[in-house]
């Protein structure tokens, strides 16, 4: 049963990773685009959970707890950068 | 008891895979990036914690290990993702000046902090005073 669920994880998410990148080459504005780039990063997170899972490995959650930090890291930089016009004053 | 945990982990996974492309379908349907905002923020943060959630339970009943890393990250994603919506939002308002006449007043004598700034009048109002003090 944790099969069929994970192989509908898997399809959802790949879905919605889709999803995300069009609008990443689509959005009008550029806060578009970095809304785009921050759900994918934590789509991104959920893939790799679930490929966890399925290897039945607990390796991998570091690289998502790395995903979730440089995700939000960026995410607030880029915005920073277009608010301020600097990173770090 | 097995079938009740594999039952649990599949019940979160296929929650978790909803969400998350819901939240998507929001991002790619909705009209404007206010309301595109709702989508990710609430939405795919929740499913990203159905599937900690779901790895959690799988790890602590089928491996035999119970480890908090899924905490760790789902506590840090759940407190992430408003600050990052804010700054979003606030980087929007803040390249589209039309948005402005919108809002309403404050009813205060500074205005929306976004765009104004600081309210450091009364400081300045005061060092006014005490120059005007040492002149007299």
């Amino acid at each position: 049963m944790i099969h069929y669920a994970l192989m509908f994880g898997f399809t959802a998410v790949s879905l919605a990773l889709l999803f995300n990148l069009i609008r990443l080459v689509r959005g009008p504005s550029l806060m578009d685009r970095v809304l785009a780039v921050d759900t994918m990063v934590i789509n991104a997170i959920a893939l790799i959970i679930l490929f966890g899972i399925q290897q039945r490995t607990t390796i991998v959650f570091e690289a998502a707890l790395l995903f979730a930090m440089f995700g939000f890291i960026s995410t607030v930089a880029y915005c920073r950068f277009i608010l301020r016009g600097d990173v770090i004053e | 008891m097995d079938f009740v945990f594999e039952l649990i982990v599949s019940a979160l996974i296929v929650f978790g895979g909803l969400f998350a492309l819901v939240g998507s379908f929001g991002l790619l349907k909705l009209p404007d990036l206010l309301t595109r905002l709702h989508a990710p923020t609430k939405a795919t943060t929740l499913g990203v914690g159905g599937a900690l959630g779901a790895s959690m339970v799988y790890f602590a009943a089928f491996e035999g290990s119970l480890t908090i890393h899924e905490v760790l990250i789902t506590a840090f994603l759940f407190l992430t993702a408003p600050i990052s919506a804010h700054f979003i939002a606030k980087a929007h308002l803040h390249e589209h000046a039309e948005l402005r006449e919108d809002l309403p007043p404050t009813g205060r004598p500074q205005g929306w902090s976004t765009f104004d700034g600081l309210p450091v009048a009364d400081e300045d109002d005061e060092a006014g005073d005490d120059k005007r003090a040492a002149h007299h």
